[in-house]
């Protein structure tokens, strides 16, 4: 096993980050109320990441009538635009009609459910600027992540075997360029940069949404799994299941406990089998968030 | 652990700076980070053929322009940062430009359907250039009016329309203009009413 | 766009209405939600249907497809009434003061029509609608906007029918909403205020599309808003190149916008005569009366050396327009048997429309068509088309067709003009594949065949094919920067400019359209154009990125703004009186005390302030026009209902369709009525998609898997159409069947106390490409704009059913 490792975190590891460096939090902001739903970031993502298939996507399924292009996240599309039409009902007794669009992705936590899930030695990781990436050599496909995150994000191909999901587009980000859907972004609903900065900028939008009749405005950065590296700025603050985040997501206390019991033991090979007995557990008893779909769906 | 030395070298050479400023440490072979795809392909500057804001784009395109490279093609299409209006973003036309430009149904031979037919058949460049300017001067010839009902010079093609020019550069817009103004057609436009 | 793409951060107000730039323009929109952002400027989108720019508006109203000048009528009176108008631009900058001749009708005094209507002939005799003309030659004014014959008084009590009552009732929308909406357009009446326009196709594809465009110019220039940093009135251009397309070839124009020659206008100087106009006031700058010069440059880069002064610069071969010749005449041509071959470099008129049945038909009865394309379309393929399109049998069908592959934009270079009129090069980054070519061979090509051929031959009239200018180093494929030089204009024999006293020399590029000139020294191919590419250099190529105008997003060296580099069109309305800005933060241009800074002035540089020349300098006028003359249809925007139309005009029942609406005559051209057709449709487009193109791309087709139908929930209600159900959709033309998407985002509406429903559909699909659907125009009618000629794609009638 390599050494010095100049990560955060790394999955079915026992030792933390070793390095002494550090480095600013970096995160993505999604100001909802500047989204047009153009799907510029969908697209730039699977551009980037060179997921598309154009022979499957032909035969892809038209099963879902709406604007969104498909019902979830699949292995290789990782990042979509959720529509959602809602009727506010205004305190004054009238009534507003929205058209909610909201990116959905990887939220890239500081405290990531995958990762603590993950049986398998260095198949997630966490750098030391929060990035959450899988190393899929190091996968062994057994879905335990999907059950530890409280967002329902990485997704199992059923051609390799793995689990997939937004790396943050490490790649660019290791080069000094933002993520690809950042960059693509035509309103700027999408913003790139430390998270302590983008919080700040947050804030301040927020505010100045309050005074333009968006009273509930309100940030989503929900502290049950430690803050997110990707934060909202919603325009319905109060109910983040309008766009399809849970109201108060939690990495399940199956995983939690378990990670925290096993810790001290200090070698995950020792208990293996332990290990995985709970996790089956754990997978069976998976977390259902409100709000959000659960279709299975092939690849596209 | 799966990474060379030839890619580790790679890695730590090329992501350098970069790597360590967000926070990345790739000496570690758990933290194997995809190579930048567009590091040494070609750039070129061009605009977006779609909606008129126009925005400015760089095409990515494979080598280096040097004399051996025959069989280029677009990898990787993104947005201009400098240019003032669309400053590096784009729509999700514009960012699958390639999509476009290197697409297996794009025509790459002349075609023609002969009357009554009911097929595409290949033709040469020249059997096109002369059959279709044999066409225009028989068309033009048969219904030129040289002077109206009330004996004035009018000097129209009225049996022709050449349409076009939305997709295509002044220049061409410029060159089609003057040639088909020449000789003599009025039924002519582009996308301007439609 | 008067304006440019960044400058829309400036606004304070921004009105979308008749376009929906968060569908279709989306990185040009990027800074309006800047504005939201930065200045907290208000967003209102006035649409039919609530789209991807309502989602993020501060003020939606949704209208019924058709009855924008009923909303901006109605947002003048109530500018009007509660005195929220801009006044000392309006009575300095607008032909607010003219008066009009005495016998003047209005349609309110006169059921509907303007003066001067033949009900025979569909058309306006315009004798009373002129200026009353002083014995000095100009048109008469009145200062304090008093005299009831001024355009001031008259367009007041015009639009004093336009209640909030009224409104509603025609446009179908709450009076509420829209006295919110006409509250907040209305707040930049204050001269520190700016408020911009941004508008598309959904406001020129009416019956009445020149007057949606009119109505809302009147009302920024009632606002002040027009020449201004944050103002001005903005059509969002749907293609890359449909601006420079339209600088340089329309039907009815030759490049820079000069008109083509009538019948009646038999010499140069007939031309020159007709077309130059006469100052109306003495302030006025008139730039059109340089036609002569722009005229003669334009015939010398066509002609060369073969346009002589005793020739008359060769006029004569130029062909003589007598009527109308736009698209729809070209195919209704075609189907006619006047139209014998057609040429379409890149255009899809089965898919583009209207009425793609007729289409079909029309390509049938042709002895040929040429195709040069990227895609195969529905146009090259025409012959194959599904049986729905009721096409001729294959057999049946002798137009012999061409299909050309050509290259596509990156495949070639040259200059794309965009929607703010920057001309922008292009650099080639590819080949193109196969034996693809780029259409400027396709064309040298074939001019030198047809001239060896008419050399050969002979025929009808060979001098002007055989004489055209064509000595480009390579004539087979010219050298596109070399076609730009001659764009731009050179210098044809030295001379010495009378006022500037500069020389200049033979070779030479000329440095703009100042110099040009009508004794046949100098050539340009397009005078509007030139000045991109002179002895500086190709202009176009300019990427320098920073923003000289101190944060205006002017960017002055950034490519080439026809005209003369200038950014924002008429920037002299952007100063008072005295040249000091309306705004100190915004300036446009100001007067510094000896000349004109700023942007380039849209002005003489050293005009001064209190000679008053009029700022709009292209109108003989002078000033911005609140009543036109030119109109077709009436001096003032009135409302007429859509060709087809689902209720009376509540305002005068008897005259309730645009009465010189140009319509055609075959058996095809079949119109419905409510009875059979009782819901109104309006088209659009999607931003996962452009045009007829984009099907042939899987990638953007994964993002919008397949025509559908958006319907009101309560009328699937009624029709007991489920989500995701098929149904049918049929006007008089045809029928097309896709996917219900049933939708809150489309409300009934209340018209004239009856419920109007609307539905919608994009274009985008059709027979060609790896994602098929039914082609949008199939339903669309054959009644077009009597000024414009564009088809009323966006409201017509329809019946739904599930299929």
């Amino acid at each position: 096993m390599p050494s010095n490792m100049e990560l955060r975190r790394i999955s079915a590891t026992p030792s933390p980050a070793t390095g002494v460096r550090t480095a600013p939090t970096v995160a993505k902001m999604i100001d909802t109320t500047t989204c047009i739903g153009c799907k510029a970031c969908e697209v730039a993502c699977q551009e980037w990441n060179d997921l598309f298939n154009a022979d499957i996507a032909l035969e892809a399924p038209s099963e879902f009538g709406s604007y969104q292009t498909m019902p979830d996240l699949t292995a290789n599309f990782w990042n979509l635009i959720r529509f959602n039409e809602h009727v506010e009902k205004r305190p004054d007794g009238s009534e507003k009609f929205h058209w909610l669009m909201a990116k959905d992705q990887c939220m890239h936590c500081e405290d990531p459910g995958c990762l603590k899930a993950c049986p398998a030695p260095g198949a997630i990781v966490q750098y030391t600027n929060g990035v959450v990436d899988f190393q899929q050599e190091h996968c062994i496909g057994c879905e335990y992540c999907v059950t530890g995150c409280p967002f329902d994000i990485p997704r199992l191909s059923k051609k390799t075997k793995k689990v997939y999901k937004c790396t943050l587009c490490t790649d660019r980000l290791a080069y000094g360029l933002e993520p690809a859907c950042i960059k693509a972004c035509p309103t700027g609903c999408l913003q790139f940069g430390t998270k302590e900065h983008l919080v700040q900028i947050a804030n301040a939008r927020v505010e100045q949404l309050k005074h333009n009749g968006y009273e509930k405005a309100a940030i989503y950065d929900p502290p049950g799994v430690g803050g997110t590296g990707v934060i909202y700025v919603l325009g319905l603050g109060d109910q983040p299941e309008l766009y399809g985040l849970p109201n108060d997501p939690h990495v399940p206390w199956t995983v939690s406990v378990w990670k925290h019991a096993l810790k001290p033991i200090g070698s995950l090979l020792m208990i293996g089998a332990l290990l995985g007995t709970i996790i089956h557990y754990v997978r069976y008893g998976r977390n259902e968030a409100p709000g959000m779909r659960k279709v299975d769906r092939e690849e596209v | 652990m799966a990474v060379s030395r030839r890619e580790f070298l790679k890695i730590s050479t090329a992501g350098g700076v970069g790597i360590v400023a967000f926070g990345f440490d790739l000496a570690p072979a758990y933290a194997v980070v995809r190579e930048l795809k567009i590091e040494r392909t070609t750039e070129t500057r061009s605009i977006c053929p779609y909606c008129a804001v126009s925005c400015g784009v760089i095409i990515h395109t494979l080598g280096d322009k040097s004399k051996n490279v025959t069989g280029t093609t677009v990898v990787h299409v993104e947005g201009d940062p400098d240019h003032p209006v669309n400053r590096g973003t784009l729509c999700p036309k514009g960012i699958t430009l390639k999509h476009d430009i290197v697409n297996n149904t794009r025509l790459t031979k002349p075609m023609y359907r002969a009357s009554g037919s009911d097929h595409w058949e290949e033709k040469s460049w020249d059997w096109m250039i002369d059959t279709i300017a044999q066409r225009m001067k028989k068309t033009r010839d048969d219904t030129f009016i040289e002077k109206n009902a009330a004996g004035q010079t009018v000097n129209q093609c009225p049996g022709m329309a050449i349409v076009g020019g939305c997709t295509d550069n002044n220049e061409v817009n410029y060159l089609l203009v003057k040639w088909l103004r020449s000789l003599g057609v009025l039924y002519t436009d582009n996308q301007a009413r439609l | 766009m008067t304006n440019n793409w960044v400058d829309i951060k400036n606004a304070d107000v921004i009105l979308v209405m008749g376009g929906n730039p968060a569908e279709n323009h989306p990185c040009g929109f990027k800074w309006a939600i800047e504005a939201k952002k930065t200045r907290n400027a208000k967003l209102i989108c006035v649409d039919p249907r609530f789209n991807r720019t309502a989602a993020v508006s501060d003020q939606f109203v949704q209208i019924r497809s058709g009855t924008d000048i009923a909303f901006l009528a109605g947002v003048m009176n109530y500018m009007l009434t509660n005195n929220r108008i801009h006044k000392e631009y309006v009575a300095n900058y607008t032909n607010a003061p003219f008066l009009i001749k005495e016998g003047l009708l209005l349609p309110g005094d006169n059921d509907g029509l303007f003066s001067g209507f033949d009900p025979q002939k569909r058309a306006y005799d315009k004798s009373t609608w002129a200026y009353e003309m002083g014995t000095d030659n100009f048109v008469k004014v009145d200062m304090t906007l008093e005299d009831p014959r001024c355009v001031f008084q008259l367009m007041k009590k015009h639009y004093s029918r336009y209640t909030a009552e009224m409104v509603a009732s025609i446009c179908g929308c709450s009076k509420e909403d829209f006295l919110k909406a006409a509250e907040m357009i209305s707040s930049t009446y204050a001269p520190e205020k700016a408020g911009t326009i941004m508008y598309a196709l959904g406001w020129t594809h009416h019956s009445s599309a020149v007057q949606n465009i009119r109505a809302a110019a009147s009302m920024q220039l009632l606002l002040g808003n027009v020449g201004r940093p944050g103002g001005g009135v903005n059509a969002l251009r749907g293609h890359s190149n449909i601006q420079g397309a339209t600088d340089m070839n329309q039907t009815h124009t030759l490049p820079g916008y000069l008109k083509m020659p009538k019948p009646e206008w038999q010499s140069l100087k007939e031309f020159i005569d007709a077309t130059t106009p006469k100052k109306l006031r003495p302030n006025s700058m008139n730039y059109w009366e340089n036609t002569d010069k722009f005229m003669v440059s334009m015939l010398k880069a066509f002609w060369g050396s073969a346009a002589t002064t005793e020739n008359d610069f060769a006029y004569s071969w130029l062909p003589k327009m007598d009527r109308d010749y736009s698209w729809v005449y070209i195919y209704d041509g075609a189907y006619n048997g006047i139209v014998k071959g057609v040429f379409s470099f890149g255009m899809n008129p089965v898919g583009n429309g209207p009425h793609s049945k007729k289409m079909v038909q029309a390509l049938s009865r042709l002895d040929w068509l040429v195709v040069a394309e990227n895609f195969e379309t529905e146009t090259a393929s025409f012959w194959k088309a599904p049986k729905e399109y009721d096409p001729p049998a294959a057999a049946q069908i002798k137009t012999e067709v061409f299909m050309l592959p050509a290259a596509n934009f990156a495949e070639k270079d040259g200059v794309f003009t965009n929607s703010s009129r920057w001309l922008q090069w292009k650099w080639k980054v590819v080949d193109p594949p196969g034996d693809a070519k780029a259409d400027q061979e396709i064309i040298g090509r074939l001019v030198l065949k047809l001239r060896e051929l008419y050399n050969k031959e002979g025929g009808k009239l060979p001098d002007p094919v055989v004489k055209m200018a064509w000595n480009y180093s390579n004539p087979v494929s010219p050298n596109l920067e070399e076609v730009a030089k001659e764009v731009n204009g050179k210098v044809l024999e030295d001379f010495t400019d009378e006022k500037t006293k500069v020389d200049y020399k033979k070779g030479q590029q000329v440095p703009g359209y100042a110099v040009l000139r009508a004794d046949g020294k100098t050539l340009s191919g397009n005078w509007l154009h030139s000045g991109y590419y002179t002895e500086a250099g190709n202009l176009a190529m300019r990427r320098n990125p920073v923003d000289d105008s101190g944060g205006l997003g002017a960017y002055h060296n950034w490519a080439f703004n026809w005209p003369a580099n200038r950014r924002i069109m008429y920037n002299r309305a952007s100063a008072d009186l005295n040249g000091k800005p309306w705004d100190p933060k915004r300036p446009g241009i100001w007067w510094n005390g000896e000349k004109w800074v700023g942007d380039v002035p849209d002005y003489k540089p050293d005009y001064k302030p209190e000679e008053m020349i009029g700022p709009f300098i292209m109108n003989p006028e002078g000033v911005g026009k609140l009543y036109a003359v030119e109109m077709n249809e009436g001096p003032f925007p009135e409302h007429y209902e859509p060709y087809e139309t689902p209720v009376d005009n509540p305002l005068h029942p008897k005259v309730s369709s645009n009465p010189v609406t140009k319509l055609f005559k075959t058996k095809m051209d079949v119109y419905g009525t409510r009875d059979k057709f009782p819901i109104v449709c309006t088209t659009f487009r999607l931003t996962e998609h452009f045009h007829y193109w984009t099907k042939h791309e899987a990638i953007l087709n994964q993002l919008q898997q397949e025509f559908f139908v958006e319907i009101p929930e309560e009328l699937a209600k009624e029709k007991g159409i489920k989500h995701g159900d098929r149904v049918k959709v049929s006007s008089a033309r045809g029928s097309v069947e896709g996917k219900a998407m049933v939708t809150k985002r489309i409300r009934p509406l209340k018209v004239a106390g009856q419920t109007v429903w609307q539905i919608g559909f994009p274009i985008h699909w059709g027979y060609a490409g790896k994602s098929v659907g039914p082609l949008a125009n199939t339903l669309t009618p054959t009644a077009l704009d009597p000024n414009s000629s564009t088809p009323e794609y966006k409201a017509f009638l329809v019946s739904l059913d599930k299929a």
